[in-house]
């Protein structure tokens, strides 16, 4: 993965260094809160419902086992002995003191890593598919454009003060794990004429306008991306609303406007800009690139796979359920899920990140990837090795088999942590997971994506969910809308809402009526929820929903 | 007309924890909801408020919280300040992690 140069080491020491004084500052009484909330929120900094939050990057949700095991000591350290992973591929610390978070900072510096830009209104973590050098379906390891892209916006002098914060996600699949339609810029690496370049999208995002990202450029060549993606930032900086903060974002610059203007200002900017690069950037992707490489993959027999496959049902389970495909047969993609049932999702100890760590460096070539589904992932591990890998991660809590069922749930932290959560989601993703665990039906409902956020905002994505969650506080109390047939998936689609909301004791019952539903809906075990939503339409699933509809109509 | 005013607390969290504070009837800031100053008049509450607000090195972004009074004092009325003054459900973390260890040395 990418090295720091002496540049990034000195930049980030040097950040760590001016926000220890900050931090000083403000505690002798020297900086004002409001002349502080800019330069902690510089460095990930937020103050929440219970205490401060430090928000780490993980630079496209790609981490050594020397880095895991950091994040695992300031867990402990630092905090209460775990660390919540996010939609965003970023790690959070729920409970550190102002104080100790210059330290924190220092420590994360240590393994080259830091907080830098993961708050603000500046060009956010890139994120990528977690699946990046490993599926089997990818033109392009998207990690090399991604570096590129976060070192060009890192601290760019242009984009400190955008209008409002701007993500970015890259992927080289067809099939899109990083939900790029969903971003300010979403791009995917495509081939044309066996020529490599990109598919710009933009105008996507999710919050309270919810709108998918409309193609800008469908083919970009590679040597333009940087002006090109410079260009669009600035053309936003200047057209984009300063108003009013919920007009704020690109996609509603883009809805205001027209793609077409867009378009047409971008172009413009553009051919202002190209000739100010050089083509020094395209020698320094190289280098990126070739810091980037393939793991040498073994070749080994991968008889103790079969025979655990064939003897043991909870490795079974596991493979069938967590495993994906690897370009190479002889490998297998492992999610190691951080949804047992009734946990928090997302959450990990220091003593499983450690456990996950030592695993990566055993059997998975030093390479670990958290997903914007808040799990971990090992993008390589040979088959003849996977039992071995299962039976640690049982050990240590880790082996849930449920990527991609409904107790795989995404929630964001809700009011149990957020300051601007409106409701909880947290408890409504654990009692889900329990109830369906209890039923015993998770297996046989299949695929499906449930997605729970505890505000408008959407940083569980609930839009995307085939069925979303959203938490909202109506005249003081805790009150859940559904919506259904979102996808998150290569054609992106917004749920719709269902109807009126649920209380809190009543949204997993309200939840298992869809799925019971289903199950009966269904036209056999391989028709998915989301197939059959799509088939039948909402009206069945509503009429679940809300049977006393169904009594007054009669 | 305007909305008849209901009783308020002072709260904000502490600059170095970022805890959840109280603004007691002495002035000093508490831990716990039910040792806050319960203020039944609205110029009263903004007086405390005011005076919280001069203290930015110990109390960041003090605000008025609606509270009823209680057996033991103030009480939330709503569930965000209820959730603050107990912390996360989803673990024994925050200030319910100290009044448990409270009553265990009792």
């Amino acid at each position: 993965m990418y090295d720091y140069a002496d540049f990034d080491n000195h930049f980030v020491r040097n950040r760590t260094a001016q926000f220890r004084k900050q931090v000083e500052r403000r505690v002798s009484g020297a900086l004002t809160e409001d002349e502080f909330k800019p330069l902690r929120l510089m460095n990930g900094v937020y103050l929440q419902l219970h205490a401060y939050m430090l928000r780490v990057a993980i630079p496209y949700g790609t981490l050594d086992p020397n880095q895991m095991r950091q994040l695992a000591y300031l867990a402990e350290k630092f905090d209460k002995g775990y660390g919540h992973f996010t939609t965003r591929q970023n790690i959070q610390y729920n409970w550190p003191h102002l104080t100790d978070i210059p330290d924190m900072l220092d420590a994360l510096a240590d393994v080259r890593m830091h907080a830098i830009q993961t708050s603000g209104n500046t060009i956010r973590n890139v994120t990528a598919d977690h699946f990046a050098g490993a599926a089997a379906d990818e033109i392009e390891d998207p990690r090399p454009t991604a570096e590129l892209i976060r070192q060009w916006s890192t601290d760019h002098p242009e984009f400190q003060f955008l209008p409002r914060k701007f993500k970015l996600a890259v992927t080289g699949s067809k099939e899109d794990r990083a939900v790029t339609k969903a971003h300010d810029v979403g791009i995917r690496i495509v081939e044309r004429d066996g020529e490599v370049g990109y598919e710009i999208i933009v105008g996507g995002g999710l919050g309270r306008t919810p709108i998918i990202g409309q193609v800008l450029n469908d083919f970009l060549p590679r040597e333009d991306l940087l002006p090109y993606l410079e260009a669009i930032v600035s053309v936003y900086n200047t057209l984009g609303r300063r108003d009013n903060k919920y007009k704020a974002r690109i996609k509603i610059t883009t809805m205001e406007n027209g793609i077409e203007k867009i378009r047409d200002l971008v172009d413009e900017k553009f051919a202002q800009l190209r000739p100010q690069f050089s083509g020094v950037d395209q020698e320094h992707f190289a280098r990126i690139k070739a810091s980037f490489p393939n793991p040498e993959l073994k070749s080994a027999d991968t008889g103790a796979y079969d025979a655990a496959y064939a003897t043991d049902p909870g490795f079974r389970s596991f493979a069938d359920t967590n495993l994906s495909a690897h370009r190479d047969a002889e490998h297998a993609i492992v999610t190691i899920s951080l949804k047992a049932h009734g946990d928090t999702p997302g959450d990990a100890t220091a003593e499983q990140m450690r456990v996950m760590a030592d695993l990566a460096e055993r059997y998975g070539y030093d390479d670990i990837r958290i997903s914007h589904e808040q799990n971990v992932i090992l993008p390589h591990v040979h088959k003849g090795d996977l039992p071995a890998v299962y039976a640690t991660l049982r050990a240590y809590g880790l082996a849930t088999a449920n990527a991609g069922l409904i107790s795989d749930i995404i929630a964001c932290p809700g009011m149990d942590y957020c300051a601007l959560a409106t409701a909880r989601a947290i408890p409504v993703a654990q009692n889900i997971a329990e109830r369906f665990d209890e039923l015993k039906l998770e297996h046989d409902i299949g695929p499906i994506k449930l997605k729970i956020s505890g505000c408008i905002n959407a940083c569980g994505h609930h839009h995307l969910g085939h069925i979303g969650i959203l938490g909202l506080d109506r005249a003081g109390v805790e009150n859940y809308q559904i919506t259904l047939g979102g996808d998150g998936g290569a054609d992106t689609v917004i749920g719709k809402r269902a109807g009126p909301g649920f209380s809190y004791d009543q949204i997993v019952p309200a939840i298992e009526r869809i799925l019971l539903a289903y199950l009966d809906l269904r036209d056999g075990p391989d028709e998915t929820f989301l197939d059959a939503f799509r088939r039948l339409g909402e009206a069945p699933f509503k009429a679940a929903l809300y049977p006393e509809d169904k009594s007054n109509a009669a | 007309m305007p909305r008849p005013f209901t009783p308020k607390i002072v709260t904000a969290n502490d600059l170095v924890t970022g805890d959840v504070i109280y603004l007691a009837q002495d002035g000093s800031w508490v831990g716990e909801m039910c040792m806050a100053a319960l203020l039944d008049e609205e110029d009263a509450a903004n007086a405390r408020l005011f005076e919280a607000e001069t203290q930015p090195h110990i109390a960041v972004g003090p605000y008025l919280a609606d509270a009823k009074a209680g057996a033991n004092g103030p009480e939330p009325t709503h569930f965000r300040e209820a959730f603050r003054a107990k912390g996360p459900s989803n673990r024994l973390h925050g200030k319910q992690e100290r009044q448990q260890e409270v009553q265990a040395h009792v």
